[in-house]
């Protein structure tokens, strides 16, 4: 069971150009917060492999997020976008997997928003401490009437299914 | 061969230490961490005796790799790379993480903290022992510059960059230079007059032969990187030939239409539909006011034209695209001033001797609408008593909460103008007097002496609504006066107010064209707030003046030199450094399916039709790697920023946590 001392772990990804920066600036103005979370520079965040994602969390990490530059206000120009796009493909495919949504956060925080950037850790390690360690198989309801209807269907099909093989 | 990776952990005074246990980081590397066969801490890593030691280190223990537990790289990555380079270590072997900014300054938990630097240390570990030699490469650096704004901090930095030799670009949007320094009328504290020692600084720009002076122009794109950008500027058409014009004014003269003059002259004045903003504008050529111009309205008139000795008018004349290959940009573009009206309790824009001090300045102006005679919005009437109200939009919580710097100065110098001229009583109402710089103080005791009131409370309102006889006919000001604690009435004639700056209207969108960010309050972002005030994050894209945020002629003008000496010394360098932090494609493992094309906002990928793979041009690469992140071949690598240098990282920060699989044994 989640401990009083479950302490979460969460990796973020931080682009050179806003977040990092802004990092830099709520440690320059002596904000507080917590310090479950890991950073990783990035050149952007269209650089985030979804890849660099999914080795955080197998290695243990309990919660991942990415930052960058507001849309619009990307120093690539447009490559947050993409960070965007990506993001929303992989957040969907984390939640089939049974992982909760706080899990994962995407947060804009520009250079000047350091106090951003410490409420956005704050609120995620906060979420995080509540949800508890990872449980994918349990958050993998079983579901008798789904498992049901598959074995029917294999039944059913399993001629084709022969020839197909 | 395994890595021999060196361990530096930086007290930074007590700046680290004091939250951090820094000796056990390093004795921790330095044990447990493979490879590791150094581990130290020192007070100052960045000292020139702490550079010293991981020098030694590599020469005398044979270090192949060097990490930093420090302050942010942002600050030091390149003094340490300069310390491996010294030793003969390649300076991408180095890797730096942000012990202070990351950890110690923002947690507040000493064991916390220590876990945190042991898992930074140690996803730097894993990360260097990946890196590859990499090599800067030089490319030259163009020697003309653009400057964008003729306000006196952008003519000051290319007079400074033209005497020395240097050509320059000079765009500005207006159609002549000058800035809002050539609307004020005296300047603090030595109220010598802002024309007098402007105007010559703007004809020399004008003639200047190492200057190209675009005016009514504005940069619509900037592309490429230090010391090679290319800029796309729109030269608005003036409808003047500017080889024919000869700036003789006869058509201003004859133009028949009179327009309220809402840019120089603030609305106070009247100017024609074919215009110079004020008569020593530079360049000298009219501008025709498109909007205004009884032609552009009807088809005829053509006044101008006719009685043109040189036939330079042009009707037909079409905005110009105009190119040029710039080196460096100087970034001066200004402010706007805050819009009184926000503030509905002063009544600007409805008490009609309510006035803005640019309105003031116009008005004080021997070249303004009323030469000089400073009177009510009738024109006639001289005030015989003048309230100046400070602080308006700035140190204001509903507005803008810094302090706007100029206003305390500028409110003195109204106060000295007004009783000089009128003879009138004038009453200064004030949250904090803020008279800082070289002679200001001594300014404001003069004032004192002069016979200025000094009120200090913020005022509540301006009114016409009268509550005795004296106040019948008068703008009564209504404050607390903080040092006597009580409620005044101060009925007064006029009323200035002095509107704070305020960053640009587009000053966002600016930014984003040159590449550089804007702060909080609006401001652009200098490289240091303290070390580094002129340079942006940008290579090669520097700010001068107001844009950088509120400051007074004096610091402006040093700023626009030193913007200039930046540049100058990027030019003398004749090369810039470019990061090889770019990416590559493995034409072996490209499958040619082209998705890395679209993603590149630089169109640095090109498909190779022949060879049926895609190529990056490593020149025009700025290394996102958002095309490494995406390519499904994983063809594409990007230099220091490799997958298997990530994926050690990420496994180093972690280096204490259970894998997902032992972890979720919870039901």
């Amino acid at each position: 069971m989640a401990e009083t001392t479950y302490e979460p772990k969460i990796v973020a990804f931080l682009c050179n150009w806003c977040s990092y920066r802004a990092a830099d600036l709520a440690g320059t103005s002596r904000m507080k917060y917590p310090a479950n979370i890991r950073m990783v520079r990035v050149m952007c965040s269209g650089r985030v492999d979804p890849a660099f994602v999914l080795r955080a969390i197998s290695k243990g990490a309990d919660g991942v997020m990415i930052a960058g530059c507001h849309p619009g206000e990307c120093h690539y120009q447009e490559q947050n976008y993409k960070t965007m796009r990506r993001f929303e493909m992989l957040k969907q495919t984390l939640l089939g997997f049974g992982m909760e949504e706080k899990r994962i956060r995407l947060q804009w925080a520009s250079a000047a928003e350091g106090g951003v950037l410490a409420q956005a850790i704050r609120d995620m390690v906060d979420d995080i401490r509540a949800l508890g360690p990872m449980n994918w198989p349990g958050n993998w309801a079983p579901d008798p009437d789904a498992e049901e209807a598959i074995l029917a269907l294999a039944e059913e099909h399993a001629e084709v299914m022969e020839v197909a093989r | 061969m395994s890595e021999r990776v060196g361990v530096y952990i930086c007290h930074c005074g007590s700046n680290i230490a004091g939250i951090v246990d820094v000796e056990e980081v390093a004795r921790w590397a330095g044990e447990t961490l493979e490879d590791v066969v150094v581990s130290r801490e020192y007070k100052f890593m960045c000292s020139s005796l702490g550079q010293e030691l991981i020098e030694e280190d590599i020469k005398e223990q044979g270090l192949t790799r060097v990490v930093v537990g420090a302050c942010s790289p942002h600050l030091h990555e390149k003094t340490f790379r300069r310390a491996c380079a010294n030793a003969g270590l390649n300076p991408y072997l180095c890797q730096m993480t942000s012990l202070r900014e990351q950890v110690s300054w923002v947690i507040e938990d000493r064991a916390a903290a220590t876990e945190k630097a042991k898992a930074m240390i140690s996803a730097a570990v894993e990360r260097v022992k990946l890196h590859e030699p990499l090599e800067a490469e030089h490319v030259p650096v163009n020697p003309t510059t653009l400057v964008v704004g003729g306000g006196i901090a952008g003519i000051q930095a290319a007079l400074e960059l033209a005497d020395a030799g240097y050509p320059v670009v000079m765009v500005e949007r207006e159609p002549s230079i000058g800035g809002h320094m050539a609307q004020f009328d005296k300047t603090f504290p030595t109220l010598d007059c802002a024309a007098c020692i402007l105007t010559p600084k703007m004809s020399d720009v004008g003639m200047h032969p190492n200057i190209t002076l675009l005016t009514y122009s504005e940069v619509e794109e900037v592309t490429g990187f230090v010391g090679n950008f290319h800029a796309r500027i729109r030269k608005k058409a003036r409808f003047v030939n500017e080889e024919l014009c000869t700036g003789c004014g006869i058509c201003i003269e004859k133009c028949p239409k009179n327009v309220l003059d809402e840019g120089f002259e603030v609305g106070l004045g009247f100017r024609k539909a074919i215009y110079r903003p004020f008569p020593q504008a530079i360049p000298k050529f009219p501008v025709v006011d498109t909007v205004n111009c009884t032609y552009f309205e009807t088809g005829k008139c053509l006044a101008c034209e006719k009685f043109c000795p040189t036939e330079a008018i042009d009707m037909e004349q079409k905005d110009e695209i105009l190119s040029y290959d710039v080196g460096n940009v100087i970034l001066a573009t200004g402010y706007d001033l805050f819009d009184s009206r926000k503030l509905p309790q002063y009544g600007y824009g409805r008490l009609p001797n309510v006035f803005t001090n640019l309105e003031f300045e116009r008005l004080c102006n021997a070249a303004g609408p009323t030469e000089g005679s400073i009177v009510l919005r009738d024109g006639v009437t001289t005030p015989k008593s003048v309230a100046i109200i400070h602080c308006v939009g700035s140190r204001d919580q509903n507005n803008n909460p810094y302090c706007s710097a100029i206003c305390c100065m500028s409110a003195l110098k109204f106060g000295h103008l007004v009783m000089e001229k009128t003879g009138a009583e004038v009453y200064s109402f004030y949250i904090d007097m803020r008279p800082l710089s070289k002679g200001y103080e001594e300014f404001y005791d003069r004032l004192m002496q002069e016979g200025m009131h000094f009120v200090r409370g913020r005022v509540a309102e301006v009114t016409d609504i009268a509550r005795t006889p004296e106040e019948e006919g008068k703008l009564v000001i209504q404050a607390e006066d903080t040092l006597v604690g009580k409620q005044r009435r101060v009925p007064v004639d006029m009323v200035i107010l002095m509107a704070g700056l305020e960053p640009r209207a587009d000053a966002d969108e600016v930014g984003i064209k040159f590449g550089i960010s804007c702060g909080a309050a609006g401001w652009f972002t200098e490289r240091h707030p303290k070390l580094d005030p002129v340079a942006t994050m940008t290579d090669g894209i520097f700010i001068a003046g107001v844009c950088q945020g509120p400051k007074d002629i004096p610091d402006t003008v040093a700023q626009g030199a030193a913007a200039s000496a930046r540049v100058q010394g990027m030019i003398s360098k004749g090369s810039v450094e470019i990061e090889p932090v770019v990416a590559t494609i493995d034409a072996e493992r490209c499958s040619g399916c082209r998705i890395c094309n679209e993603l590149c906002p630089y169109n640095a990928i090109e498909f190779l039709a022949d060879e049926g793979v895609s190529y990056i041009n490593t020149a025009l690469c700025k290394g996102c790697g958002t095309c490494v992140a995406a390519c499904p071949a994983k063809a594409i690598s990007g230099a220091h920023f490799r997958d298997d240098q990530i994926f050690a990282e990420i496994e180093g920060l972690l280096f204490d946590a259970l894998p997902a699989a032992d972890d979720a044994v919870l039901a």
